[in-house]
């Protein structure tokens, strides 16, 4: 049984051989590789943009869903000031339930976090290595004539040819990561919209209205009572003034 | 030796680490033949630390081809499977 090594060297001699063989013009061949490297590096950083994005989106839900935990805190206390147990108990389940969600999304959040940083990071070591193909390209191409390079290029780009393999390796491989990353951000954006953690902030609930009735209650009950005292008041000093 | 960590770059190293590189080289295969990802992944990332800690990076400009090349140290088993099976894991290079 061969050893890693030994087989990924053989993979990558392979690979780029069989570039080198087919090219008619080496030259032109490693521009080309060039330009598709920067292409596909490109694609890497909008990938990554779109991961941000929606993790941005991600956040912003978070903290609709906290406001939504505080509202309901509210809710049930007015409730309970209200008499009403049984709604500031609906309430708090509630609360309790969107407290596990945002536990969840906090996490995976946090892990998207992560391996966003780490794309990156990769992606900068990646604009770094095409750099360097650009410059051992022009070395290969300065060495040899167009002539020359056809019967050299073989042995003398070796290297270039494996650096090549390899940068085409890593940039394919962060593509994978990026799209991995896009899924799963919006697997969770999808979850999220979809009703699946439910959106507290923007459905009225049956508890919403009661609510909303029993703090209208309240509130005119109130305005009510004040209103009673100032019209007393009122009454009173017409007493003492007469 | 020039030993190369596949999307890290060169590092020269000497026979002694060479040597180790060997050993942990034929684990890692039999972790690979096993389907065992966590022991592929441990002996990956040894591999890569014993290069790092003990090899000279040689610059991205360098020009020669490698003695030997070393997966990358997060390859996950169906990578591997795809790096070293038919399939491919490196995308065909344009013009061949």
């Amino acid at each position: 049984m061969a050893g890693l090594m030994s087989r990924a060297s053989m993979v990558v001699k392979a690979k780029f051989s069989k570039l080198l063989d087919h090219a008619e013009n080496p030259a032109e061949t490693l521009d080309y590789s060039y330009e598709r490297q920067l292409e596909l590096l490109q694609n890497v950083k909008r990938g990554i943009a779109d991961v941000v994005t929606s993790k941005k989106r991600l956040e912003l839900q978070e903290t609709q869903l906290q406001q939504s935990v505080v509202k309901l805190e509210t809710q049930a206390r007015e409730a309970l000031a209200a008499g009403r147990e049984d709604l500031a108990r609906q309430a708090l389940e509630r609360k309790s339930g969107l407290q596990q969600q945002l536990q969840g999304l906090d996490q995976q959040a946090q892990q998207l976090e992560q391996q966003q940083e780490k794309l990156v990071a990769s992606e900068k070591a990646l604009s770094a290595k095409v750099e360097a193909f650009r410059t051992q390209k022009e070395t290969i191409k300065a060495q040899y004539s167009a002539a020359e390079a056809q019967v050299r290029i073989g042995e003398a780009a070796t290297g270039i040819g494996e650096q090549m393999t390899d940068t085409g390796l890593a940039i394919q491989r962060a593509k994978d990561k990026t799209e991995q990353m896009q899924a799963r951000a919006s697997a969770i954006d999808e979850l999220t919209t979809s009703g699946a953690l439910e959106d507290f902030t923007s459905d009225q609930t049956q508890l919403d209205r009661e609510l909303g009735a029993l703090a209208s209650k309240s509130q005119v009950d109130d305005e009510l009572a004040k209103m009673k005292a100032e019209v007393g008041s009122g009454e009173k000093q017409k007493e003492l003034q007469q | 030796m020039i030993v190369r960590l596949m999307g890290e770059g060169q590092f020269d190293v000497d026979d002694e680490v060479a040597k180790g590189l060997n050993d942990l080289d034929e684990q890692a295969a039999q972790a690979l033949e096993a389907g065992d990802e966590e022991r592929l992944s441990e002996l990956l990332r040894r591999m890569a630390e014993a290069v790092r800690m003990n090899g000279a990076r040689m610059p991205d400009e360098h020009l020669d081809a490698s003695d030997t090349i070393i997966p990358p140290d997060d390859l996950s088993l169906e990578e591997a499977r795809r790096l070293f099976g038919d399939e491919g894991l490196i995308p065909d290079l344009p013009g061949a």
